[in-house]
């Protein structure tokens, strides 16, 4: 993690706020678009399934960014399956046995993903665990996770999934359950943009500067002043509970929940394969990660159908090695230091 | 009922000291490239899911052998443990060592999904029936106690290689000290690739006495993947004997665990401990204390 420039500083100019503007107003606008314009020749609902892609990404990209928020200063977590997997059977749980309102119920299951980051964080950073170390203690974390979730069938449905109960007609503001897409369009947006504000807010921190010298020696940083329990614990502990954050998220949008796709290694995985693709040292680039992961996934599905299962993650695989190797920092990263280098000239 | 009620218990203590065996030797592969490479292959589980599938191929359906079938599989694994330094380990030596945990893992979802692709999800089992052995009121799993001789035999195997020959000794060597054995004129190349390829074959070994046991499918290695890696650092990374001892510890723990509860609370309890042991000694069980 030498090389940690800051490639979306002011080269770009007023440009970027106008172009991120303009974006922002379409995703703002696209829902309101009119459903019945038979733009594809049919008078159903053409953007049924661009918005679930959409919700899909930002939902995702929410759980990529917070992993990125620590995992650009080489703190490599491979736990965060577990932060996802606990917000989200937490709240569902609580929903179907405890008959508590997600309002309730995500503050206590984030509050749960708080202290469990602590409880696993804590004694990693108070004991020097880094690197390879680290990851598989949090690699552990995953699995325990995943392995109560399927112990516990008789309450969790084991590998077989859970579903909140419905509630009413299927559109609640009691239950957080909305049967009309749009809204949850706009609360994942807003989410989304929330996870990048944070991660701006970071970016701009003096914790930025004191993690950045932490990952490069953190003897020298603790000698200079650097409360380095401390600094990894606060960036930690955020990012689990954007993470579980997430997880809600995606409960409350599918309805449905299973360890695989919630919790585990593979899903702790997933998520930093995502980051590394699309960039682990810009703002964009788990968003770009998870834009690219999801299309890639969901073309190929539309393309070829279920008769050829894993050809994505096959194609993903490849990709990821091959980013690693000849792209480290990422397509977006990779893009905008071509793009400076070109301006230096 | 107190009598047969222990004698259960002896059961899965035995059966615990078995699959530690299993779970010894699996480790052992993965050591052995941490302490010479200094990069911890994730996707060392999907290798022997992929032995455990050139087996069930040649010995299931095309009907050779299990003998001549199992020294197949073990040349393909050390084929593939070859292949993997040399095509995604080897470009990115100098990197960070986190990016070769990626690059491996990137390989887990290609090896993964590879299988799917051709194989399809299905369960796939050997079909070979091994008797159950009894020894008074004990009951043990042949396949087991063939597991667990092999294992031994393949871990007393490496020592000789590591101690008698002399590119073991070379491997040992570059494992204590990587930048003074290259001035010693130790090609490192040359010692890594003969470890990959060591490594490799150890988990196609692993995948002979895992196919007898259980059903092959392209998300096996899922399910002792993290096991095996939990075992290695708990016994110190790059620590042979430290990662033997964890691996009967731990499946001491996942047997008796599994005994009184059901199999998943013995897995959880063998992570947890993992998870207290590390915060008590961050180097392994076999560390001295700083």
């Amino acid at each position: 993690m030498t090389s940690v420039t800051l490639v979306n500083g002011s080269k770009w100019g007023e440009r970027r706020y106008l172009a991120g503007a303009i974006v922002a107003l379409v995703l703002i606008v696209l829902p309101t678009l009119n459903r019945e314009l038979p733009v594809f020749g049919t008078g159903a609902d053409w953007l049924a399934y661009p918005m679930h892609i959409m919700v899909l990404i930002m939902i995702w990209s929410l759980a990529y960014t917070s992993w990125s928020l620590m995992g650009r200063f080489g703190l490599v977590s491979l736990g965060h399956g577990a932060f996802m997997g606990i917000g989200a059977y937490g709240t569902a749980l609580l929903w179907n046995y405890a008959g508590l309102t997600p309002w309730i119920g995500i503050p206590i299951s984030l509050a749960l993903v708080a202290a469990v980051a602590f409880i696993v964080g804590y004694p990693c950073f108070r004991f020097r665990i880094v690197g390879h170390y680290f990851a598989l203690v949090t690699l552990a974390l995953s699995e325990i996770v995943r392995q109560v979730i399927m112990a516990t069938r008789d309450y969790t449905g084991g590998s077989l999934g859970f579903t909140p109960t419905p509630y009413g007609d299927g559109f609640s503001l009691y239950a957080l359950q909305f049967s009309d897409r749009t809204v949850f369009y706009y609360v994942a947006l807003a989410s989304w943009a929330f996870g990048l504000w944070i991660w701006w807010r970071v970016d701009r921190s003096m914790d930025r500067f004191a993690l950045e010298a932490i990952s490069e020696d953190e003897d020298a940083s603790a000698a200079a002043g650097i409360w380095v329990t401390r600094e990894k614990l606060k960036i930690t502990i955020l990012s689990a509970v954007m993470t579980g954050f997430a997880g809600i998220l995606y409960m409350q949008y599918q309805q449905f929940i299973s360890p695989d796709t919630v919790s585990g290694i593979a899903i702790s995985l997933q998520i930093v394969f995502a980051v590394v693709a699309g960039g682990i040292y810009v703002m964009f680039g788990p968003t770009v990660g998870a834009i690219i992961t999801i299309l890639l996934a969901e073309s190929l599905r539309v393309a070829i159908g279920v008769s050829m299962v894993g050809l994505d993650t096959t194609i993903y695989g490849i990709l990821l090695v091959l980013f690693i190797i000849f792209l480290p920092k990422g397509v977006l990263g990779g893009i905008l230091d071509w793009l400076s280098r070109r301006k230096a000239g | 009922m107190e009598q047969i009620f222990d004698i259960y218990l002896l059961e899965a203590l035995i059966n615990g000291l078995l699959f530690g065996g299993v779970l010894a030797l699996l480790s052992l592969g993965l050591n052995l490239i941490f302490g010479v490479i200094d990069v911890v292959w994730i996707c060392y589980a999907e290798i022997v899911m992929f032995g455990m599938y050139a087996i069930y191929w040649l010995h299931a359906v095309y009907g050779i052998p299990i003998v001549p079938a199992a020294l197949l599989a073990i040349a393909l694994t050390g084929a593939m443990g070859f292949l993997v330094h040399y095509l995604v380990i080897s470009p990115i030596l100098g990197s960070p060592p986190i990016n070769q945990l990626l690059a491996t893992g990137g390989l887990l979802f290609f090896l993964q999904s590879f299988a799917t692709l051709l194989w399809g999800i299905e369960f796939r089992n050997l079909g070979l029936r091994l008797p159950v052995l009894q020894w008074g009121e004990l009951y043990f799993s042949y396949a087991r106690l063939l597991a667990f001789g092999i294992a031994v035999i393949g871990m007393i195997a490496i020592y000789l290689f590591l101690t008698r020959t002399y590119i073991g000794t070379a491997i040992r060597a570059i494992s204590q000290d990587r930048e003074i054995m290259t001035l010693m004129g130790v090609d490192s190349r040359r010692v890594y690739l003969v470890t990959s390829v060591v490594g490799g074959s150890l988990a196609g070994l692993a995948a002979c006495l895992l196919v007898l046991q259980y059903d092959v499918h392209p998300f096996v290695g899922l399910s002792f993947g993290p096991i095996t890696f939990v075992i290695c650092v708990l016994g110190g990374l790059g620590n042979m004997i430290g990662g033997f001892i964890a691996a009967f510890i731990l499946s001491e723990i996942i047997s008796i665990g599994g005994f009184y509860a059901e199999l998943e609370w013995g897995y959880v309890l063998a992570f947890a401990v993992f998870i207290v042991v590390m915060f008590i000694r961050p180097e392994g069980i076999l560390s001295k204390k700083s």
